[in-house]
């Protein structure tokens, strides 16, 4: 039964997309070498590090086309590093982070904006511009890239809007919306110039069941139904496994573990299984280094 | 010993950060003009950093104004030279007091605001968004804020000195009994436009300097509350003192 209420692109919309130089979901652009290459994101041997500590010692990482990548571990393993990395707002200081075939490290800035540009990111607050509204919000890269005619800048918007359920809050400022809505709003936004590739930042924290159910359904239908390339980067692994079609687990700066999720949950590996079963005993220590504790404790009698 | 290393880190940290703020500013000037193409945004920009501190300057114009009659009369009185009361209230206002005193206020009201908004963006990710969105946060965000400023800032330092020369006649020819035909003539005859171009070049000035340090501070804070905090506290303690350095420095150029 066709529900009366799901999203459709008039025809007329898509071909103006495609006259005015707009990618569809269908039209994603591939070179020749892409093709041949199935590896979209392809991270190796990254290392890289803050003053205080490195973060990764040897990370290898590759995302395939129209998969959905997971990339797991525990909070400071450098998730939402490996995020920045893969988007090219920094640069490890060695290894190589290839995207599409090119060499971020070797891009100017000109040429990593115009790879962004396939490229979607869902933050993990939303980070909706506050001095728009949510339908503005929604607009601002098509204004910003394109030449598009405002009745079709309305169209694509509301259409977006419409796939994640928030056409009815276009008008609402992002001060007004639940952080399930932010993230809705977000994730809109992020589609709207429909990219190749979309990035979620934690998607799930913070969100009641049924946000987080609706998140969940929305990243699947992005893969599914546009062949969205999906990269998740979050901690929780039920809802990830749901989804996922490949996964990584990061620890200690490198891979831990990859596979499908399936296998990662039949690991034999401690440290996956602490992670995959929310150990506090394992080789992921729970306490940051410390003293002895008797000793740290009696300092001060003594 | 230690004092030389912290004489060293001091002076290295100072050129460093010299160094950082003249990057950013020929990073913002190679944005200004892109970012005139949206002149909704500067328009924006100056209502916000102008209009919304019209109130604080008008009022602030008005009671200088009012001081500097009332020190002025008890000064000229001395040497019975009360006829001049016009000509010095206006000098100073134009040269000296609307620039210096809008600036500093601008710093507090405009700059603050600036910082803030600027930072928190950075602190929410909205900047970092927008980088992602292939679009430059600097031409977007810094750029029409930066020319909002410039913009605004000798058009708050006009308002402020009209409004300080009601203030001025309020107090010195309403109250003090000035002659009201002596106290415009005499201005008239001795306020030059050489010294209302000082003014003006000042105020153009301070609106660069004050609005390059709220944009600037905003722009680097540390993603944190802590942070813009701080950012925000660091916008008006430079701005002041940069305001005053400058000061000196066009005053006696302009001798």
């Amino acid at each position: 039964m066709t529900n009366p209420d799901a999203p459709d692109i008039a025809p007329s919309v898509l071909r103006a997309e495609a006259d005015n130089g707009f990618r569809t979901g269908t039209q994603a652009s591939a070179s020749p070498k892409d093709a041949v290459n199935d590896t979209i994101v392809d991270v190796r041997d990254v290392h890289y590090g803050i003053p205080t500590r490195p973060i990764f010692k040897g990370l290898d990482v590759k995302v395939r086309r129209g998969r959905i990548t997971a990339i797991m571990g525990p909070s400071g393993t450098g998730k939402t590093t490996l995020l920045r990395l893969i988007t090219g707002q920094i640069v490890p200081s060695s290894g190589s982070v290839v995207v599409w075939g090119q060499n971020l490290a070797d891009l100017n800035r000109k040429e990593t904006y115009e790879l962004r540009k396939r490229m979607g990111m869902l933050f993990q607050n939303g980070a909706l511009l506050t001095d728009l509204d949510v339908f503005e919000n929604v607009a601002f890269p098509l204004r910003e890239h394109t030449d598009l005619p405002e009745p079709l800048i309305r169209a694509l918007v509301l259409t977006k809007l419409h796939a994640v359920g928030l056409r009815g809050a276009a008008y609402l400022m992002p001060g007004e919306l639940s952080g399930g809505m932010a993230r809705r709003v977000a994730l809109a936004r992020a589609i709207v110039m429909d990219p190749e590739v979309l990035i979620y930042d934690e998607p799930f924290v913070g969100l009641d069941p049924i946000s987080l159910g609706v998140i969940l359904r929305l990243i699947r239908e992005m893969n599914e139904g546009l062949g969205i390339t999906s990269i998740v980067v979050s901690h929780d692994v039920q809802e990830l496994a749901t989804i996922a079609h490949d996964s990584y687990l990061m620890s200690g700066g490198k891979v831990v573990a990859s596979g499908t999720p399936k296998e990662l949950a039949a690991s034999g590996l401690e440290v996956v299984k602490q992670f995959m079963t929310g150990s506090d005993d394992g080789p992921v220590a729970f306490h940051y280094p410390a003293p002895d504790y008797r000793k740290d404790l009696l300092e001060n009698e003594e | 010993m230690s004092a030389a290393v912290g004489t060293d880190n001091f002076v290295v940290g100072s050129v460093r950060k010299l160094g950082q703020v003249t990057l950013f500013l020929a990073s913002l000037l190679s944005q200004c003009v892109p970012a005139l193409a949206r002149p909704r945004l500067v328009v924006l920009q100056i209502y916000n950093a102008g209009a919304r501190s019209l109130i604080i300057i008008m009022l602030s114009g008005l009671f200088v104004g009012m001081v500097l009659a009332l020190t002025g009369i008890d000064l000229l009185a001395r040497f019975g030279s009360e006829d001049v009361l016009g000509v010095a209230a206006a000098l100073g206002l134009l040269k000296e007091l609307g620039p210096v005193v809008t600036a500093l206020l601008f710093a507090g009201r405009a700059g603050t605001s600036l910082t803030s908004e600027i930072g928190l963006m950075r602190a929410t990710d909205q900047l970092t968004a927008m980088e992602m969105m292939a679009v430059d946060p600097m031409r977007y965000v810094a750029a029409p804020r930066f020319l909002g400023g410039i913009i605004a800032m000798p058009l708050l330092v006009a308002v402020f000195d009209i409004v300080g020369l009601f203030g001025a006649q309020l107090v010195g020819v309403q109250m003090m009994g000035v002659n009201a035909g002596t106290f415009w003539s005499q201005m008239q005859g001795s306020v030059h436009f050489d010294d209302v171009w000082e003014g003006i070049i000042k105020s153009a000035a301070f609106g660069f300097a004050c609005t390059l340090i709220a944009v600037y501070e905003g722009y680097n804070a540390a993603p944190t509350a802590e942070g813009v905090g701080l950012a925000t506290t660091r916008t008006v303690v430079a701005s002041a003192v940069l305001t005053l350095i400058i000061d000196y420095l066009l005053t006696a150029a302009f001798l």
